[in-house]
């Protein structure tokens, strides 16, 4: 079986091109789940990752430095995250419009940045040097495409760990679900809620930072001006589905991987589909899952409403 | 941690008051909510605190609960004068409060909903939290599912979580607030029994209530507030001299005695220039609103109301009124029961068709669904006959009628208004329900029914939006009064309907004794007497 659909080729660019395009879904899903559980609609999550593509690849292609992207990546993210803040918790405008204002804005100002400095060239980025983990990286199929990554795939993996335990274990996920679900309550507890929604905001933005830095960095090697292309809105109805799980962002941010890295896959398979239709798959699963899905995602009962003491 | 001590060894209310509350005055722009009130609370007993709506019991106790501080009177707490200055102050001093509106997260557990509050460096410690609530449960003689998700109890056990929240650090003072408001009857009973428990491990409850009933059963003590004033109090020894049904008299008296001097009927009809007519305009038969399964019971609303009458609605606010108003007026659909308008049945009409055969409804919402404050005030007038000639033609707004039409309103009305087009949401308060009034009154009104017409105005709108119902009266207008202030209604109706939980508990003439009969029926006494 050397040739067809089920191929190792295929197999192996298959799923290893749904952990390429479902980590930077993964982390900016379970970013946005976090500031959703407390209550804010981070609509700007697509810029954050755009701001964080932009600030990873020009500090990685400046410095030569993956871990110094991720870094420069994460604070693009954070730089948006504060003005989303600002604006939506402490100031109590509107989550909605002011988070397209920023996807916007930073749509605009990194296509303007990647045209000062390349101008209309795209430069690559080396190859990514990969951490192949002893024993399970030699695996046939899946240790190529799962066990022979970037570190940050594995980060990205571990966070889905540690937001389970804190959501369940600690009393920041009681607050956070607090803050989402009855704001007044943790009020009179006697905890902020203003800052226990501007910290959750801050941290989404830190997490899409990442995923756009690992979607420029190592998914694509380069940076497109617009590349995010609705991954930031995916990774918000992601969020929605999850339903406050983050292993469900995970097998859905796969999901979605899956359906980007097929048109790749099919190829590698030997078998032509146009690019065209296979492009569609993920927008197209988007639909079909909202269709079978989207009565059951269960929203916090304050998303999307700014916190106003003594407002009730 | 402890909730230790056992009650004292003398009866109830013998002990030192725990809590002293001395002249307390505050004001509110254009009210005094509380006017040199002063009550002892003391150990091991339950105080009462009875008074109607807007008596001044809701700005006592979050002035108790640090949420407002007085603007004159002391607070001394074991015979301490202090400043309770947050709520985490009256927390520290011992004074849980249990709040009218839930305080919980329905997503989180029970358990979750008892650690919140805590720095999100500490440790959850589910062990040490599941043995405090034990420990509360036991004292409170319950049991709760304390891993279930709040929202899934029932509003009686949530109320419980409440309770247990307020006792969570050794509360010794425990304030609930119109506890009762929610539950259904065993819930009521279920509550007695965990006061009574509180009540011998010898913390002091406030108890307060605007049910006459529930303050003698669950009251050691009974304070009486009226208009902000304490108008008299009854001892647990006075209490106990006395049998219940003199008891309720007493209190009644206190509640309610005095209106009648104040406001007789002879008064009002002094300024009624033509007494009611013969004729029937608007007759109700079992009239069942729709929505609420418990209101209104199985016999609905009947009422019959004269020409030129003004028949008044009395009772307590959330008691059906508002459903009562809406089936009439056609916004909320009718299980059973007929209207008649003029000798024609209307309960298959819709608003509109209700509204051209002469039935009007002034609403108490009115920015809500009375007018819409974008709008300029010359559109709100005409809000209920929009696309109606001579307004519209075609479809197309003929603006010369519509402010035509608006400046004999305002100048009629006397609504202050720079002009029609300036938008309604610039109005006063006074202004809007003039506007309101015009709009209804407008274009030879049947019947029109008032839902608290007066309510949230100053006093001299006060006067004139009642002139204007009773100026309407006189022209022959069948009137349906609905009104939470007594006093209103003993000044303008002829006869009273008392509603209780949705249903027509009495009607009676307004005569002299009206006040009297009328507060019995409203907290539920005189139904059973």
């Amino acid at each position: 079986m050397s040739q067809g659909l089920l191929s190792d080729a295929f197999l192996i660019s298959l799923i290893a091109g749904a952990v390429a395009a479902g980590i930077p879904l993964l982390l900016a899903g379970l970013g946005e789940q976090v500031s959703e559980k407390a209550g804010v609609l981070n609509i700007g999550i697509e810029g954050m990752m755009l701001f964080g593509a932009y600030a990873g690849f020009a500090t990685a292609f400046g410095t030569g430095s993956l871990w110094l992207g991720f870094l420069a990546g994460a604070a693009g993210g954070l730089v948006l995250a504060l003005l989303m803040a600002l604006f939506c918790v402490r100031l109590g405008l509107n989550q909605i419009v002011i988070g397209i204002a920023l996807t916007l804005g930073a749509d605009g100002i990194t296509a303007l940045l990647h045209h000062v400095q390349f101008s209309r060239t795209y430069p690559r980025l080396p190859r990514v040097e990969t951490l192949d983990i002893p024993g399970l990286s030699e695996i046939p199929i899946l240790g190529p495409s799962l066990f022979a990554r970037h570190p940050m795939v594995y980060v990205a993996l571990f966070s889905v760990l540690v937001l389970t335990w804190l959501f369940r274990k600690t009393h920041v996920g009681l607050n956070l679900q607090a803050a989402g679900d009855k704001p007044d309550a943790l009020d009179a507890a006697g905890i902020s809620v203003v800052s226990t929604r501007t910290w959750s905001v801050l941290f989404t933005g830190v997490m899409a930072g990442l995923g756009g830095a690992y979607m420029a960095m190592i998914g694509a090697g380069i940076f497109v001006p617009f590349m995010t292309g609705g991954a930031g809105f995916i990774a918000i109805v992601l969020a929605m589905l999850a339903r406050g799980r983050p292993l469900w962002v995970l097998i859905g941010a796969f999901l979605f991987g899956a359906s980007l890295s097929l048109t790749t896959a099919l190829q590698v398979g030997g078998v032509n589909v146009p690019t065209d239709v296979v492009q569609m798959l993920p927008f197209l699963m988007v639909m079909i899952v909202l269709v079978l899905f989207a009565r059951r995602a269960s929203l916090p009962a304050a998303l999307g409403l700014p916190y106003v003491r003594g407002q009730r | 941690m402890t909730m230790a001590s056992r009650p004292p060894e003398h009866a109830t209310g013998a002990a030192e008051p725990i809590v002293v509350l001395r002249d307390i005055t505050k004001r509110f722009p254009g009210v005094v909510a509380n006017d040199r009130v002063s009550l002892d609370i003391h150990p091991a007993e339950v105080h009462a605190l009875l008074g109607e709506n807007g008596a001044g019991k809701s700005t006592l106790i979050s002035i108790l609960s640090g949420m407002q501080r007085p603007d004159a009177g002391t607070v001394e707490i074991r015979g301490r004068t202090m400043r309770i200055a947050s709520p985490r102050t009256a927390l520290d001093l011992g004074i849980g409060t249990v709040y009218q509106h839930p305080t919980l997260v329905p997503t989180l557990s029970v358990l979750e909903n008892l650690m919140l509050g805590a720095s999100w460096r500490a440790p959850m410690n589910r062990a040490a939290t599941r043995a405090r609530l034990d420990e509360i449960a036991a004292l409170l003689g319950i049991a709760l599912p304390e891993d279930a998700p709040l929202g899934s109890l029932s509003l009686g056990q949530q109320q419980l979580v409440e309770i247990v929240k307020a006792l969570w650090r050794g509360e010794k003072v425990l304030i609930l607030d119109e506890a009762t408001s929610m539950l259904t009857p065993q819930g009521v009973e279920d509550l007695g029994r965990v006061i009574e428990r509180l009540r011998d491990a010898g913390i002091a409850v406030l108890f307060i209530t605007h049910k006459l009933h529930e303050a003698v059963r669950f009251g050691d003590r009974v304070s009486v507030l009226r208009q902000g004033r304490k108008v008299g109090s009854l001892s647990p020894e006075a209490l106990g001299r006395l049998a219940p049904q003199e008891a309720i008299d007493h209190i009644v008296d206190l509640m309610f005695g005095g209106t009648a001097d104040r406001t007789g009927a002879e008064r009002s009809r002094a300024h009624r220039a033509r007494a009611p007519g013969e004729r029937m305009v608007i007759e109700v038969d079992g009239l069942r609103p729709a929505g609420d399964p418990d209101a209104a019971g199985e016999a609905g609303v009947s009422f019959a109301v004269h020409e030129g009458e003004i028949f008044g609605i009395a009772g307590v606010d959330g008691n059906g009124q508002k459903q009562l108003a809406e089936a009439l007026a056609g916004q909320r659909g009718t299980e059973a029961g007929r209207i008649v308008l003029d000798g024609a049945a209307i309960e298959g009409l819709s608003v509109r068709q209700r509204q051209h055969a002469g039935l009007r409804y002034v609403t108490d919402d009115r920015l809500g669904e009375g007018t819409v404050s974008a709008f300029p005030v010359g559109l709100n007038l005409l809000l209920k006959r929009i696309g109606d000639a001579p307004f519209w033609r075609h479809g197309i707004i003929r603006n010369a009628e519509v402010e035509r039409h608006a400046r004999a309103l305002i100048a009629e009305h006397d609504v202050r208004v720079p002009g029609p087009g300036t938008p309604l949401g610039h109005l006063s308060g006074g202004n809007v329900q003039k506007a309101l009034l015009a709009r209804e009154l407008d274009d030879q009104p049947m019947a029109v029914i008032y839902n608290k017409p007066t309510y949230g105005l100053d006093l001299n709108n006060i006067h004139r939006a009642r002139r204007a119902i009773c100026e309407r009266a006189d022209e022959g207008v069948a009137t349906i009064l609905i009104s939470t202030d007594l006093d209103e209604i003993l000044e303008l109706a002829d006869r009273i309907g008392v509603m209780l939980d949705g249903r027509m508990v009495g009607i009676v003439a307004n005569d002299g004794d009206a006040a009297r009969r009328v507060g019995e029926l409203m907290i539920g006494v005189g139904a059973r007497a």
